[in-house]
């Protein structure tokens, strides 16, 4: 009955190209079940060293330690699902559909299954996802960390989640998606709703450790109720053939506070095509997006697009390219203020490291390289208010590791 | 020691300083005063070694160094460090790790900030939204931890309060080995602490308060980018009072 009313919708669309972005024949990939088998704690910890690494760098920590949670689907099979903290739950999605009768008040309710053909297929072909939800007033004290891993060539993983925090909760996130490192191509489609309730906090920290011929996209949605903060990081150092995303938020409460913050490091060949829109439906909302953009040849369009519909709102974009080693940045800023009152800006620059700060930091003792690599560390080091600082710390780490293989 | 030959330097496609002779000794700390626009930041510019300033002519040595075409982080090795009148904003680099640069990662960064009274803005990037008194602070701190052998001050005081140009006028004596110079008893013999006297420095002032902590050795009046005049500071500073600056040129010239 209304599954089914979804999936009718969704096939209508099963070709249907993005509004935006390349489009790509999703024809060259698979997207048949791969089994692999349910890992326990000590067997994740048995993973291959080198597998380990990769997947520490996309926020996966195997030992668990500090972490909350853990939701790890290797290809199209859940391999590790859990809750160590109380108040919060971590599901498998396809379980939670078939037995929580409340998660089809969320499926699909942000995000249009009719959008495109992604949308489609992650309607038509469900692998998995997670649903992440923390309960009323519970406070996660560790991240809950989640990470989609492609490991079988060829493969077309469509996945889909679900982030709720409850009135008054406190949720963090760390999700990461990775490909192993013999994978030569592979494509990602993932839908991810998220909930933010009245005075609940979430904060989400994406990272992404992709490979140079991995297509990605992401569509996905959040609704912030009154007094509500949702945080919203990605981070991507990694090549990727091309990814093209543009989540958009509702800020639909008195007093709801939206933040994103994106640092893209783009290498040759890759292209990516992302941003963020709020909207600002309520007096005292406010919203800030931030982009953090290097091209060292890549192409990459970095959009924002902040929509103030109430008067009493503030918002700002700020969207920073730097050109190290040729590529395009195209920045498109847009504000939209629909009545009087509303306080909208935007910072956009595109350039290169300026020489006087390299002459500085040379005139305290470093070589122009190390000047000019400690300019883009710092260019790449935004302060994000509200984040924990151990969220803070993953994301510095892989700023830290990256900027070894970039400069 | 620093010595500059018959220096001609251009900029943005004009000549800004020309026939430059001076020479600092071990020990010894010059003042340099000069009209608006008249190159002293670009004096100090081209002996740091920022390459749009372009040496057409004369040389530049330090240490017995012939550091003419030396890029900026030589010479910050061998011993010459700046403080400056208009530093870049560094966006994400925390001043904290800025102090940790200049020493090599050696000074311990609170007790620097500490002596200049900084302490509050160690997790701010550097120069970011500082105001004027903050920045030569901050710029002063740099250099604590950077203990070069030779130091190039531009405007030190200017802009900063009546309450911490005592702190950044005694903070640049201790930089110089010049602490004793305000306490008029001290158990060493001047001769002695000359002697013993390693630090150089090239102070510019408009206004000479720093001549109230440094007893600066010699002072120059830069005009229209020539150095016109060596003389005692004190004087120098009377007579640009008196008779203004090409007046003050002239005289001291004729004599
Ligand atoms: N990029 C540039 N291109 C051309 N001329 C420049 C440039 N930068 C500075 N100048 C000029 O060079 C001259 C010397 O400037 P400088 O900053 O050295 O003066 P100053 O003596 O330090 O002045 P002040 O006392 O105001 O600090 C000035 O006339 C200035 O306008
Ligand atoms: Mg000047």
């Amino acid at each position: 009955m209304y599954s089914e009313e979804l999936r009718r919708k969704a096939a209508r669309v099963a070709d249907k190209k993005a509004a935006i972005g390349p489009d790509v024949d999703l024809g060259m990939f698979e997207s048949a079940p791969v089994p692999h088998k349910y890992l326990a704690d000590e067997e994740l910890c048995e993973l291959p060293e080198e597998e380990q690494k990769h997947l520490l760098m996309a926020g996966l920590d195997v030992t668990q330690k500090d972490r909350g949670g853990t939701y790890f689907q290797k290809d199209t099979s859940v391999i590790h699902c859990d809750s160590r903290q109380e108040g919060i739950e971590v599901l498998p999605i396809r379980r939670a559909l078939e037995q929580k009768d409340w998660v089809r008040d969320y499926y699909w309710k942000l995000v249009a299954v009719d959008t495109d053909k992604y949308t489609a297929a992650a309607e038509l072909n469900l692998h998995d996802g997670y649903v992440i939800r923390s309960l009323p007033g519970a406070k996660s004290i560790y991240p809950i960390q989640a990470c989609l891993y492609l490991d079988k060539d060829s493969l077309q993983q469509n996945v889909h989640n679900i982030i709720i925090a409850e009135e008054d909760s406190e949720l963090h996130i760390i999700t990461g998606c990775a490909t192993s490192p013999h994978l030569k191509k592979g494509a990602h489609v993932g839908i991810s709703e998220f909930f933010v309730k009245k005075n609940a906090k979430l904060s989400f920290t994406m990272i992404h450790n992709w490979a140079e011929d991995m297509v990605v996209r992401p569509r996905s949605a959040a609704r912030v109720e009154e007094g509500g903060l949702f945080i919203n990081n990605y981070v991507c150092m990694k090549p990727v053939k091309t990814l093209q995303m543009y989540p958009v938020t509702h800020l639909v409460g008195e007093g709801a506070v939206a933040r994103f913050y994106s640092i893209i490091v783009g290498s040759p060949g890759s292209e990516f095509d992302v941003g963020g829109r709020i909207f600002l439906k309520k007096p005292g909302t406010r919203a800030e997006i931030v982009a953090r953009t290097i091209s060292n040849g890549a192409k990459i369009i970095a959009r924002g697009h902040l929509i103030g519909e109430v008067p009493e709102i503030r918002a700002h974009l700020e969207c920073k390219g730097l050109i190290l080693k040729g590529g395009v940045i195209h920045a498109i800023p847009e504000l939209e203020g629909h009545v009087e009152g509303v306080e909208m800006s935007h910072e956009a620059a595109v350039g290169k490291i300026a020489q006087e700060e390299i002459s500085y930091l040379m005139s305290r003792g470093l070589t122009a390289d190390e000047a000019a690599s400690t300019i883009v560390r710092g260019f790449l080091n935004v302060d994000i208010p509200g984040l924990p600082p151990q969220l803070k710390a993953e994301i510095d780490k892989v700023i830290e590791q990256s900027d070894k293989d970039m400069m | 020691m620093l010595f500059i030959e018959d220096l001609q330097v251009e900029l943005g496609g004009k000549i800004i300083l020309d026939h430059i002779d001076l020479e600092i000794r071990q020990g010894e700390t010059h003042v340099l005063f000069g009209p608006n626009g008249s190159g002293k930041t670009s004096l100090l510019m081209t002996i740091m070694g920022y390459p749009q300033y372009r040496i057409l002519k004369g040389k530049i040595l330090f240490k017995g160094v012939d550091i003419t075409n030396s890029p900026i982080n030589e010479r910050a090795r061998l011993g010459i460090g700046m403080s400056y009148q208009r530093p870049p904003t560094i966006h994400g680099l925390k001043t904290r790790q800025m102090v940790d640069i200049c020493s090599r990662g050696e000074a311990k960064v609170e007790d620097l900030a500490m002596r200049v009274n900084f302490q509050d803005f160690l997790d701010r990037d550097v120069n970011a939204g500082f105001s004027g008194g903050e920045i030569k602070r901050s710029e002063l701190l740099q250099l604590l931890a950077q203990d070069p052998d030779l130091m190039l001050f531009d405007e030190p005081e200017s802009g900063v309060d009546l309450e911490n140009i005592s702190l950044v006028g005694r903070t640049i004596a201790t930089l110089l080995q010049r602490d004793h110079e305000g306490i008029p008893e001290v158990s060493k013999s001047k001769m002695q602490l000359k002697r013993e006297r390693t630090k150089m420095g090239l102070i510019i002032t408009h206004t000479g308060y720093i001549l109230d902590y440094v007893n600066a050795d010699k002072g120059q009046v830069l005009f229209d980018g020539m150095l016109s005049c060596v003389s005692n500071p004190r004087e120098i500073l009377t007579c640009i009072g008196e008779s203004g600056y090409a007046e003050c040129v002239r005289c001291i010239v004729k004599n």
